[in-house]
């Protein structure tokens, strides 16, 4: 209760000092939207359905395109971890190759599928893929080594090792990794959108920036915000403290 | 040594001595809820394990090759209870990583009932150090995870993991996760879940090191009668020689570095035994001199200096 209040204070003084700084009229509304209007822009994007439509949109590219970073990422961190050569050779590449910022994949993208789903899928696939693999990768090396020999030893192999073993083993290492993972996808996911325009809370930032519609930007900023804080806030915090109490790493509470 | 002491533990120059019936002297079975089928238990004059030549060497990280396990010859009976004593990395542990099949030897062959093993098989169960029981799965779900291997049906497998969970009794603690077990509760998992597997041998590598002295004595009691009632061959890793004695039908005493087997020793104490009887620190006293020894070069070894008698 006392961390809410705190939460309450500091963001009615945010909002206060918003409010002040409009009614001042410091800069013209349309460079410096009232917290009024944004609610106001909030709201009609709601009520006319656009906003509903762009998260729908997003939202599904998000999970088509994560699911396939994590599965393609599991692989392929699997497959260096296992393997030294490929660990020693590929590994490095890897690390060089998360420098480059997942937008940067747009324009080969777009020469490869064209202006389609599939180049922002790659985009996201891109963004994320590779927090997955080194995850997955260094998941696998952090992880004890004696639950896959006690695996082995109680007769489990190849998939069925993986599957009910390597994997739910090395979750609490990777998970961090898979959430960094997401975070990346859905940075990659709103850039792609702004730049090449379709359906989409990317291209709604963008058509309120063509509309001049400062408070548009706004609303569109604080529900992208909003959206990130809840999946990488609630779900994957809610996924970690399961994790935690079952393994019986918890701090006390 | 005295000519006394030696009547008292006699040599085994040749452990290919015939098989002896089940033990006189062993716990009478409890009442049993299932009977569990034996592979090949009364096979006369065939070990159920048999390791033929054994080495074990590998590459330091200063290049130099170390001879682990030089050349192990050791047969075990069916339904024996055998005791590996030797200094800390005498290899005896990685001994039973190679009977296990999770780990090739450099030479040497493993057989179980004549017949050579590769890889890991479910006919030999080891129970690591460290245990390994699976921190995401319940006690009851750790306990069935080798039947689920095998492709079990459900309904078998629960009745199963009842049967094995009231064999350690822990009947009550299926559905608790492994971290809110005691150390002993959790050594009980392990040999339930190792049990359930039903493999003709149980490997155990120092499984009681970690506990308090009670604890250990209550297993010790417990590990005996389940080995009476199963009729299970035991392979038994550990660096205390009373417990050794305690337990054991014949006691193997390693060497340091290259690891042989220095010599054997038959304890043939009554059972039940307990840690503090006479007989048995007499014969751990026995052992253990030997034993000095080879502690005395591994210290020699690892620190320079020879330890005070």
């Amino acid at each position: 209760m006392k961390r809410f209040a705190k939460h309450a204070v500091f963001y009615s003084l945010l909002v206060g000092l918003w409010i002040i700084l409009a009614k001042l009229k410091v800069w013209p509304p349309y460079v410096f939207p009232t917290p009024q209007g944004v609610l106001d822009s909030m709201w009609a994007g709601f009520a006319d359905h656009s906003f509903w439509i762009a998260i729908a949109v997003s939202m599904k590219r998000m999970l088509l395109g994560y699911s396939l970073s994590v599965v393609l990422g599991m692989v392929l961190g699997l497959g260096v971890a296992s393997n030294k050569f490929l660990e020693e050779t590929m590994g490095g590449l890897l690390v060089s190759l998360q420098s480059l910022p997942s937008i940067c994949w747009l324009p080969l993208a777009v020469l490869w599928f064209g202006l389609t789903e599939k180049a922002i899928l790659f985009v996201v696939v891109m963004g994320s893929l590779l927090s997955v693999t080194i995850a997955m990768e260094t998941g696998r090396q952090q992880m004890p080594k004696i639950y896959g020999m006690a695996g082995r030893n109680l007769g489990a192999r190849g998939f069925k090792l993986f599957w009910y073993v390597l994997l739910p083993a090395s979750l609490p290492y990777i998970l961090s990794g898979l959430k960094q993972g997401w975070a990346f996808a859905w940075r990659s996911l709103i850039s792609g959108e702004m730049i090449f325009v379709s359906l989409g809370l990317g291209q709604l930032l963008m058509m309120g920036r063509d509309l001049n519609d400062m408070s548009q930007v706004i609303a569109v900023m604080i529900l992208i915000i909003a959206i990130g804080y809840l999946v990488d806030g609630l779900a994957f915090k809610t996924i970690e403290r399961r994790l935690q109490r079952k393994w019986g790493l918890a701090p006390a509470t | 040594m005295t000519p006394n002491a030696a009547q008292q533990f006699p040599l085994t120059s040749d452990h290919r001595c015939p098989i002896r019936p089940s033990p006189a002297t062993r716990l009478r079975p409890s009442t049993a809820i299932l009977v569990v089928p034996l592979r090949h238990l009364h096979r006369n004059g065939i070990p159920k394990v048999s390791l033929e030549g054994i080495s074990l060497s590998y590459k330091t990280n200063d290049g130099s090759q170390l001879l682990a396990l030089d050349n192990i010859d050791l047969k075990v009976k069916p339904g024996e209870f055998l005791c590996i004593v030797g200094p800390s990395g005498c290899g005896k542990s990685t001994l039973l990583h190679l009977i296990a099949g999770l780990q090739p030897a450099t030479s040497g062959k493993v057989l179980i009932d004549d017949k050579q093993v590769e890889g890991t098989g479910t006919d030999r169960i080891l129970i690591f150090q460290e245990l390994g029981l699976f921190p995401w799965l319940t006690v009851g779900q750790n306990v069935e995870f080798g039947m689920k291997m095998r492709g079990i049906s459900k309904a078998e497998r629960n009745q199963q993991t009842d049967y094995y969970l009231r064999l350690v009794h822990l009947a009550q603690f299926k559905d608790s996760y492994t971290h809110q077990l005691s150390g002993g509760m959790r050594q009980r998992v392990a040999l339930a879940r190792a049990l359930a597997s039903e493999p003709d041998v149980l490997l155990m590598d120092e499984p009681f090191a970690a506990l308090d002295a009670q604890t250990r004595d209550l297993l010790h009691d417990e590990l005996e009668r389940i080995w009476s009632e199963t009729g299970r061959t035991i392979i038994f890793v550990t660096h205390n020689v009373r417990e050794a004695v305690r337990l054991g039908d014949r006691v193997a005493l390693f060497s340091f570095r290259p690891g042989r087997i220095k010599r054997e020793f038959v304890i043939d104490l009554p059972r039940p035994r307990q840690l503090e009887d006479v007989t048995v620190a007499k014969s751990a006293r026995e052992i253990l001199n030997e034993l000095r020894e080879e502690i005395n070069k591994s210290l020699e070894e690892q620190y320079g200096y020879e330890a005070v008698r």
